[in-house]
């Protein structure tokens, strides 16, 4: 992982970035792109699946995952929605100012080990975003893998991300993207249910399949029901996971679940090392 | 063990005074402990006469109270309220400021330089924590460099505890009563029979450099022989153990134990263990910000796991009942910071049994585990 140029004294100081462009998602979510603040300045490369820590001005600071082609540097791309304070300063920022940055921190999804497999990504609501990368890498490198599968849920046809792109990839061979909605209005002609009633739609070949699952935790424990079902190897899933975080470097101690640091030991990490802790309610 | 060498001295009282002023004399602001609002705490020392000479504390669970000693001891007293963690890792930090100019703004680390610290009357369990502190916060993956500059120039003159107090344990964590390493000086004092002399003895080329610099006598047989009794009369008379042998197992086993709901009927997550442990290191970051909106500041303070906020998560907190709370707090000192650091997250040093409000022994805590095992060590209960 390559650091900051203008390295901070510290890894606790952010690097500010110029915000370039803002772009609306839907009705609360936006993905926002950095680029350098100077010429000096050079961004990081990162990996998909790592996360920033953004500050705001007089605000705060918090954990978001890139959402942006891995393949493409000179900027940062991150997709925020709007829950509460921090996350509202960060959608209402202004191209022009200044955001800081961090990072990236944290583990990333497993690319590099699944040459030659099909990918299945699963993702619930602002869980596509982290996800994003991934998809993005595999499209790009589309030889190298086999089938790319994406289940996608979210709360009403209003909330789907990137909805757009996610149409143009159902064309790339060998790609197939499902979505759906828990609740779809009356316009609405696709598939309603929570996101593993999608699974119905696919034949996985366990053996040759990696998952990759983000959303929130509950939905991530019924797809991880739904995949040791199908066969799937407690290894072969990946899930990213979620912690309040102050530092994302080990420092501050909010982000433990059981024996792991999520900011340093994950986000992501395999079913295997979570299944011990992963049902231990308020762990 | 760093005994018998040339390096290893008697001083006298009043060489206790020149060690004071030669490390003033170099520079260094010493700390040490004094009798300050009814206990003993680290505090700047100007001279010998600052330290707690005659002056113990009896502590037990959910109390401690200065009282005299009649033999003048200098150092007759055990882990006091502040520990190491204050200067090392201090309560409150200011991490940036930021000024803001037209909707950019500039990140300014003015993080004023330390001085060099001296301190002296430093317990074999401090050490030990403050190596802790160092596994997490300088020999991970990443470093806090605030850490490292005030850690990085102390000079430590540790005291070899021959007066443990009833609730420190560090016999049984290994970490103590004598000092092992990560000193520059060590000293044990004997008052005995009329006299009252302390062997020393360097445990770093600085230290090694400072007492020759100190008026002093080659050490008697007879006097390494008393302080060897010394340091074995005080691991022998800790009144309190743990049992360490599977501990990690036995709390992750019995994350469903109703000795939990016990605890948690007690305590009133008050936090003041996490603050008086020389080891948890728990911290947040708050924004703070002028009113016409162009400076903002960013602080670093101590957290505690004890809080409501500390595992808030959009929706609601992680662990939302005291007793979720209680149990991170404990888990994570004895178990999983095993997994984590490759230690336990305790050094025996008794503070969070002597300033817990309700005298919560985690001795008596963790032995209720072993005598009751769960009878049903089911997965967690069904969540949402
Ligand atoms: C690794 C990681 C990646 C993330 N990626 C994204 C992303 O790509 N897009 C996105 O929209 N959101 C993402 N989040 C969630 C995002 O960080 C929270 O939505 C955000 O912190 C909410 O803050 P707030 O001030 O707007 O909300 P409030 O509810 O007002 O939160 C108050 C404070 O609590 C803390 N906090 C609250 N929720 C979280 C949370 N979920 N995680 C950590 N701290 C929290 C923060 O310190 C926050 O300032 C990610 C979280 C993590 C841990
Ligand atoms: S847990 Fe208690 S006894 Fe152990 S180091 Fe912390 S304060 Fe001392
Ligand atoms: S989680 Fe709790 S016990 Fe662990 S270091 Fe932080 S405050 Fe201390
Ligand atoms: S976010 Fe601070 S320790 Fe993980």
């Amino acid at each position: 992982m390559s650091a900051l140029t203008l390295a901070p004294p510290d890894v606790m100081i952010p690097v500010a970035a110029r915000l370039a462009t803002v772009d609306k998602e839907t009705h609360d979510t936006f993905t926002l792109t950095l680029a350098a603040n100077s010429r000096e300045q050079e961004l990081p490369a990162f990996a998909p699946g790592q996360f920033s820590m953004l500050y705001v001005f007089a605000t705060g600071e918090l954990p978001i995952s890139i959402s942006g082609d891995p393949a493409e540097r000179g900027k940062l791309v991150y997709t925020v929605r709007s829950v509460g304070k921090v996350t509202h300063a960060l959608v209402t920022s202004r191209p022009g100012e200044s955001i800081g940055v961090r990072g990236p921190f944290g583990t990333a999804w497993p690319l590099k080990e699944s040459y030659g497999r099909d990918v299945l990504i699963v993702a619930g609501g602002i869980g596509l975003a982290p996800l994003r990368p991934a998809i993005l890498h595999v499209l790009r490198h589309r030889g190298d893998y086999g089938r790319l599968i994406v289940l996608y849920g979210a709360r009403s046809p209003q909330d789907l991300l990137f909805r757009k792109q996610l149409s143009a990839w159902n064309y790339v061979p060998d790609t197939l993207i499902i979505n759906t909605v828990d609740y779809g209005g009356l316009s609405w002609r696709g598939n309603v249910g929570v996101v593993t009633t999608l699974f119905r739609h696919v034949r996985l070949q366990p053996a040759r399949t990696t998952a990759m699952v983000c959303g929130p935790e509950i939905m991530m424990r019924y797809v991880v029901r739904e995949l040791l079902a199908r066969g799937l190897s407690d290894e072969d899933i990946h899930l990213s996971m979620e912690r309040n975080m102050k530092c994302a470097v080990g420092f501050c101690g909010h982000c433990q679940l059981g024996p792991y640091f999520v900011c340093k030991d994950g986000p992501i990490f395999t079913y295997g090392k979570l299944k011990r802790w992963m049902d231990r309610y308020e762990l | 063990m760093p005994t018998r060498s040339a390096s290893a001295a008697a001083l006298s009282v009043s060489a206790l005074a020149e060690l004071i002023s030669t490390l003033q004399a170099r520079g260094y602001q010493v700390i040490g402990p004094a009798v300050r609002d009814g206990t003993i705490v680290y505090s700047p020392i100007e001279r010998l006469e600052d330290l707690p000479a005659g002056f113990s504390m009896e502590q037990e669970a959910g109390a401690c109270r200065l009282v005299k000693r009649n033999d003048g001891a200098v150092f007759g007293y055990a882990a006091g309220p502040r520990s190491l963690k204050s200067f090392f890792h201090p309560a409150e930090i200011k991490l940036i400021s930021a000024e803001r100019d037209n909707g950019t703004f500039r990140i300014v680390s003015d993080a004023p330089s330390p001085p060099r610290t001296a301190f002296i009357g430093v317990r074999a369990c401090e050490i030990a924590a403050v190596r802790i502190q160092d596994r997490v916060l300088l020999e991970d993956r990443y470093k806090d460099t605030f850490y490292e500059t005030r850690r990085a120039h102390a000079f430590i003159v540790a005291v070899n505890c021959t007066a443990p107090a009833d609730t420190c344990f560090c016999a049984s964590t290994n970490t103590g009563p004598r000092a092992r390493e990560g000193f520059d000086i060590a000293l044990t004092e004997i008052v005995d029979d009329g006299r009252h002399v302390f062997l020393a003895e360097a445990g770093s080329a600085a230290g090694k450099e400072l007492l020759r610099e100190l008026p002093k006598a080659e050490p008697a047989a007879e006097l390494r022989k008393a302080a060897e009794k010394a340091l074995q009369d005080a691991a022998g008379s800790m009144k309190r153990r743990l049992d360490t042998d599977g501990l990690a197992q036995l709390l992750y086993d019995n994350f469903d134990h109703p000795h939990w709901d016990d605890l948690a009927s007690r305590c009133l997550c008050c936090a003041n263990c996490t603050l008086v442990c020389p080891t948890c290191f728990c911290v947040a970051v708050d924004e703070a910000s002028d009113v016409d909106g162009r400076s903002a500041e960013r602080w670093r303070r101590w957290d505690s796991c004890f809080t409501q906020s500390f595992s808030y998560i959009h929706g609601g907190s992680v662990r939302h009942s005291p007793k979720s709370r209680y149990r991170q707090w404990l888990t994570h000192k004895f178990a999983s910071w095993s997994d984590q650091f490759g230690t336990l997250g305790c050094v025996g040093c008794g503070r969070c049994i002597a300033w817990c409000p309700v005298g919560i022994d985690v001795t008596r805590e963790l032995a209720a585990f072993r005598t009751s095992p769960a009878a049903v060590n089911s997965q967690g209960g069904s969540h949402d």
